[in-house]
C-alpha cells in the first residue's frame, strides 16, 4: 500500500491494520515517533495527519489512504512546528524526553487550530502524559509561540 | 593538526572488530575512549583519573565525554560537562557527553561502586570530576609547551585553548589533543582546582546539551537501537511470578502466524521472535499458554506470588501484624515520657503500592559478535552491576560482555538490577537461541505485570503531648518490608534503613522517641521509587505531626518553628518557604475567584539535602485541586539552578501524582491495572504552578533528583485536612470522598 509520509509517498509491504506507529518505526526506521501504551493513553506516538494530532499506535495505515502523515522527523519543515520546537528549545522543557515527541506534534496541533489558546484549552487538548512532570515548561512554551506577534496572524 | 586520526582509527577498529557494520548503525555511544598509556603512581588512591578513558578532544575542539553518571532527564549529562568544563576550561556547549561503558577506570564513587542513583551523581561526582578536568587542562598545557617549545610556566589558557601571552600564540586544545593525551596522568595529589570565586559556568544556569535533540526525536533510547541482522521480540509473562511455562495449546497455528520467526519458553514467560516487532506481539499475546504452579521451595532466587494475593486484604494484614519490632532509632525513654505526658495521641497511617510508570517500556538488545562476545544495549542506572549480573547469567568472562547504555527514557529507580524485572536476560536467551540479534521490547502491560513495587506501609504513631500541647514523645512502628531488603528471597542480616527513612533521624527536636520496623514480608517483589522510603515515610510523619499540632492547639508552622528552634538551617529554609509563599496563611480562606482554600506545610530532609514546602488546595466537583507549591530546598551548593528549578517541578509532578491519584491494586495475585487507563498518572490539568526558591546554606552538597519530592505530599494532605475539617491518614486522595 502507499503512505505519503513528511511529504515522501512509501510503497509498503505491510497488513493493512499494521498500526501506523510500527510501520514508521521497524519499515522506515523513523523512532523519533515513541511507542508508550499501545492504547492511545500516554501520547508518546502522536504524529499529525492532515494537521490533526493523531496516536498513531491505535491508527491502522489502512486508514491513511490519501492522507498527508508528518511525524517530529519533519516537524521544523513545518513553520509553526518549528516555532514550536524553539520555544521548547526556549523553555528545557524535556528532562528525560521520552515523550516529548509526542508533545511538540499535541502542541503544534493545538496551536494551528487554537493560535490562542486559553489555559483551559490547553488543559483539554494536552492530555499527553509525562512522568517527568515537565507540564509547567509545556505550558510556557505553548504560551511563548502565541506572544510571537506574527503567530495566528495567517 | 595530526590530533585525530588516532581515536578516529580506534574507533573503526573497535567497530570492525565487533562486528558492527559501518554506516546506518554504528552507534556513536559507548566506545571506549583510550586507555591512560601511563598511569599515575597515585592512581589506586584517586578514582576517576584516567583521563584519555574519559576525554577526547576532537580537531574541531569538541570534546566527547565518557560520564560515569547516567542521564534519564536530571541533567547530569549538562552538570559534568559544566564541572570538567570548569577545570579543564573548556566552554560546557562544546562538549558531547556520552554514558560510559562499564568498567573499573569509571568507578568513580569514593565506595567502589558506580551507581547513578540516590541523588549521588553531582554531589559524589563533584571533586573527582574536578579533578579530572583540571588534569585534562595540565596535559594539555604540557602539549602545549612541547608544542610551541616555551617553558609551561609561561603558558595558561583561555576556554578551549592553550595561550602564550609572551608571544600572542594561541593553539586550540582540538590540535593539542592527540599529544596531550598520550602524556602521563600528573600527580592528582598535586593537582590544583579553580577557585569557585572564579567560576564560570558552576553554578550558572547553563543551558541542557540534549535538549534540541530531544525536542525533534533525534535521541536515541534502547527501544530505538537497531543493529544489522537484527529480529525483534515480545514476551508474555506468567500471570503471577513464580509460575513456570507449561503446555502450549497452539503453538504451531501461531507458528503459522504472519512474520514469526520462532517461540521460545523462557524462565516463567514464553517469547516470540519475529522479523517486525509488531508481528511478534500480536503472536505472543496469542499464544495459549497453561502457566503452571511456583513449585514450592524452588531454588530461583524470586518471591513467589500467591493466587489468592490481595493487597487490600495485605494492608489489613499489615494493621493487624504484630511481632518483633526493631528499633531503628531510639532516644531517651518514650515508655516513661508517654507515661508521664499531658494527653496522648495513637494514629495509623498508611502508604500504598505505587508503580514506576516511567514511559520508556522495558527493552534490550542483545547480540552475540562471531568472536564470542557479547553486546547488550539497555536501560541501566548501573552498568557494572548488570554487567557483572550477564556474566553470570551467561558464563561468559566479564571482559567479553560490552555494555551500551543508551539515554534513559525516565528514571524514577526503575532501572536498578532487579532479578525478574528486566528485559535483558530474556534478551540474551533469545540472541544465543536464535544466532541473530534480538531486541526485546515489553508492552506496557507486560511491565505493570512484572513492575517492582515501593513498598506499602501501616504506621502506627503514639505521642505524647506537654501541657502546653507540644510533642514531647514519639513512638512510631512502621509494619513494613523496604525495597532493599524486598528484593530477593532473603531478609539482610541489620535493619533496611530505606525502609524506615523519613521517619529516622528527624530534626524536630522531640527528646524521647523510639523508631521501629515491625517487618513483614511481602509477596509482591520491591523496589526503589524517586525518593524511596522518603517518598513515603514523610507523608506519614509530616502529616502525623500535623495531626499533634491540631490536637495541641498549636499552628503547624508555629509548631516546625518551635521545633526546629535550635535548627538554624532549617529555621531558615521554613521561613524562605513562608516568606516565598508571600507569609503563612493556613485558612480555610476564601480566594479571589470564591473558592475555598486552605494550605499545608510539610518539610523532608532526604539524600543530604533539606526541603520544605507549602501547597495550596481546595475541592472542586468532589475532586482535590491543587493550586500552587511553594518550595524552598537547601542542597548546601549547586551546580546549575536551571537544572535544580527543572527537578523540583517534576518532584513536585510525581509527588502530587502519588498523593492524588496512584496506587497499586493487586487481585488474585495480579495487577488489577496494566495500562495507563487503570493507573491514572498525574496529567498536565492537574499540575500546580511551581515557585522555587533556592537556599544554599554552604553545608555538604546534598542531592537534587529526589529530594524536592516527599514534602509534597504531606503539605497537600494538611491542606486538605484543614479544608475539610478531616485528617487525611492515607494516599491517594482519590480514595477518599469529599463533598461536591
Amino acid at each position: 500500500m502507499e503512505l505519503t509520509i513528511n511529504g515522501v509517498q512509501h510503497q509498503l509491504e505491510v497488513e493493512p491494520d499494521t498500526p501506523l506507529l510500527w510501520v514508521l518505526r521497524d519499515d522506515l526506521g523513523m523512532t523519533g515517533t515513541k511507542y508508550g501504551c499501545g492504547l492511545a493513553q500516554c501520547g508518546a506516538c502522536t504524529v499529525l495527519v492532515d494537521g490533526q494530532a493523531v496516536r498513531s499506535c491505535v491508527t491502522p495505515v489502512e486508514n491513511l489512504s490519501g492522507a498527508s502523515v508528518t511525524t517530529i522527523e519533519a516537524i521544523e519543515q513545518d513553520d509553526l512546528g518549528k516555532r514550536v520546537v524553539a520555544a521548547w528549545v526556549k523553555y528545557q522543557v524535556p528532562q528525560c524526553g521520552y515523550c516529548q515527541s509526542g508533545q511538540v506534534m499535541a502542541a503544534t496541533s493545538l496551536l494551528r487550530q487554537h493560535p490562542h489558546p486559553t489555559d483551559q484549552e490547553i488543559d483539554a487538548v494536552m492530555v499527553n502524559l509525562c512522568r517527568c512532570g515537565t507540564y509547567n515548561a509545556i505550558r510556557a512554551a505553548i504560551h511563548d509561540v502565541c506572544s510571537d506577534p506574527t503567530h495566528g496572524s495567517t | 593538526m595530526e590530533a585525530a586520526p588516532v581515536n578516529l582509527s580506534r574507533r573503526f577498529f573497535i567497530l570492525s572488530s565487533t562486528g558492527a557494520a559501518a554506516g546506518a548503525f554504528v552507534l556513536g555511544i559507548g566506545l571506549p575512549t583510550r586507555q591512560a598509556r601511563a598511569q599515575s603512581a597515585q592512581a589506586p588512591t584517586f578514582r576517576g583519573t584516567q583521563v584519555p578513558a574519559f576525554l577526547e578532544i576532537r580537531p574541531d575542539n569538541s570534546i566527547r565525554l565518557q560520564s560515569p553518571f547516567i542521564e534519564g532527564g536530571q541533567g547530569t549529562f549538562t552538570a559534568m560537562a559544566q564541572i570538567v568544563g570548569e577545570e579543564l576550561d573548556a566552554d560546557p556547549a562544546t562538549f558531547i557527553v556520552e554514558n560510559a561503558p562499564a568498567g573499573e577506570e569509571y568507578v568513580v564513587m569514593d565506595n567502589g561502586r558506580r551507581v547513578t542513583g540516590g541523588s549521588g551523581s553531582v554531589r559524589r561526582g563533584y571533586l573527582v570530576m574536578r579533578r579530572l578536568g583540571a588534569l585534562g587542562r595540565e596535559m594539555l598545557l604540557q602539549a602545549g609547551a612541547q608544542h610551541l617549545g616555551v617553558p609551561v610556566s609561561e603558558l595558561t589558557t583561555q576556554p578551549g585553548q592553550v595561550i602564550h601571552a609572551a608571544s600572542g600564540r594561541a593553539v586550540p586544545y582540538g590540535a593539542l589533543a592527540h599529544a596531550a593525551m598520550d602524556l602521563p596522568v600528573p600527580d592528582p595529589a598535586n593537582v590544583k582546582l579553580r577557585d569557585p570565586s572564579q567560576f564560570r559556568w558552576i553554578g550558572k544556569p547553563v543551558k541542557r546539551l540534549d535538549i534540541y535533540e530531544k525536542s525533534t526525536g533525534k535521541v536515541e533510547y534502547t527501544v530505538d537501537v537497531r543493529v544489522e541482522g537484527m529480529l525483534h521480540a515480545a514476551v508474555q509473562h506468567a500471570p503471577r511470578l513464580g509460575m513456570t511455562v507449561g503446555p502450549i495449546q497452539n503453538e504451531d497455528q501461531v507458528r503459522q502466524m504472519r512474520g514469526v520467526h520462532s517461540i521460545h519458553r523462557l524462565p516463567g514467560a514464553v517469547a516470540v521472535v519475529a522479523e517486525r516487532w509488531w508481528h511478534a506481539k500480536r503472536a505472543v499475546e496469542a499464544l495459549l499458554v497453561d502457566w503452571e504452579e511456583a513449585k514450592p521451595g524452588s531454588a530461583d532466587a524470586i518471591r513467589i506470588m500467591p493466587a489468592e494475593f490481595s493487597s487490600e486484604e495485605f494492608r489489613q494484614h499489615l494493621a493487624r501484624a504484630t511481632g518483633q519490632e526493631d528499633d531503628a532509632e531510639t532516644k531517651g525513654d518514650v515508655n516513661r515520657a508517654l507515661k508521664n505526658a499531658h494527653t496522648v495521641i495513637d494514629a495509623t497511617y498508611f502508604s500504598q503500592y505505587v508503580n514506576h510508570a516511567q514511559l520508556e517500556p522495558p527493552s534490550a538488545l542483545a547480540r552475540y559478535n562471531p568472536d564470542g562476545t557479547l553486546e547488550v544495549w539497555l536501560p541501566t542506572q548501573a552498568p557494572d552491576m548488570f554487567r557483572a549480573d550477564m556474566a553470570k547469567r551467561t558464563g561468559l568472562d566479564e571482559a567479553k560482555i560490552t555494555i551500551h547504555s543508551p539515554l534513559l527514557g525516565g528514571f524514577f529507580g526503575r532501572h536498578f538490577l532487579y532479578n525478574h524485572a528486566t528485559a535483558y536476560p530474556q534478551a540474551i536467551l533469545l540472541a544465543k537461541a536464535t544466532g541473530r540479534p534480538v531486541k526485546l521490547i515489553w508492552t506496557r502491560e507486560e511491565e505493570f505485570l512484572r513492575d517492582v513495587l515501593r513498598p506499602m506501609a501501616v504506621v502506627r504513631f503514639r505521642a505524647g503531648l506537654d501541657a502546653q500541647g507540644r510533642p514531647v514523645a514519639l513512638e512510631v512502628v512502621s509494619a513494613t518490608e523496604g525495597p532493599t531488603e524486598g528484593g530477593g528471597t532473603k531478609r539482610g542480616k541489620s535493619l533496611d534503613p530505606s525502609a524506615l527513612e523519613g521517619l529516622t533521624n528527624k530534626s524536630y527536636d522531640i527528646p524521647d522517641r523510639r523508631i521501629a520496623q515491625l517487618f513483614v514480608r511481602s509477596p509482591v517483589a520491591l523496589g526503589y521509587w524517586r525518593s524511596v522510603g522518603n517518598s513515603m515515610n514523610d507523608f506519614l510523619y509530616e502529616s502525623f505531626l500535623d495531626e499533634l499540632a491540631d490536637k495541641g492547639g498549636q499552628d503547624p508552622y508555629e509548631l516546625r518553628l518551635h521545633l526546629l528552634r535550635h535548627n538554624k538551617r532549617l529555621t531558615t529554609l521554613l521561613k524562605a518557604v513562608e516568606e516565598l509563599s508571600g507569609g503563612w496563611k493556613r485558612g480555610p480562606f476564601t480566594a479571589p475567584d470564591g473558592s475555598r482554600r486552605a494550605r499545608g506545610v510539610a518539610m523532608a530532609s532526604p539524600f543530604g539535602s533539606e526541603a520544605a514546602a507549602i501547597a495550596e488546595v481546595s475541592v472542586e466537583n468532589g475532586r482535590v485541586r491543587v493550586h500552587d507549591i511553594w518550595e524552598a530546598i537547601d542542597p548546601g551548593s549547586i551546580v546549575n539552578p536551571a537544572i535544580v528549578e527543572a527537578q523540583v517541578n517534576g518532584a513536585v509532578a510525581l509527588g502530587l501524582s502519588q498523593i492524588l491519584l496512584e496506587e497499586t491494586v493487586y487481585e488474585n495475585g495480579m495487577p488489577r491495572a496494566r495500562n495507563y487507563d487503570g493507573y491514572p498518572i498525574l496529567t498536565l490539568d492537574r499540575m500546580a504552578r511551581v515557585h522555587v526558591k533556592i537556599v544554599e546554606s554552604g553545608e555538604k552538597m546534598g542531592g537534587i533528583g529526589e529530594p524536592p519530592l516527599p514534602a509534597i505530599p504531606p503539605a497537600v494532605a494538611n491542606a486538605v485536612s484543614t479544608l475539610t475539617g478531616r485528617r487525611i491518614r492515607s494516599m491517594p486522595l482519590s480514595r477518599h470522598e469529599f463533598a461536591r
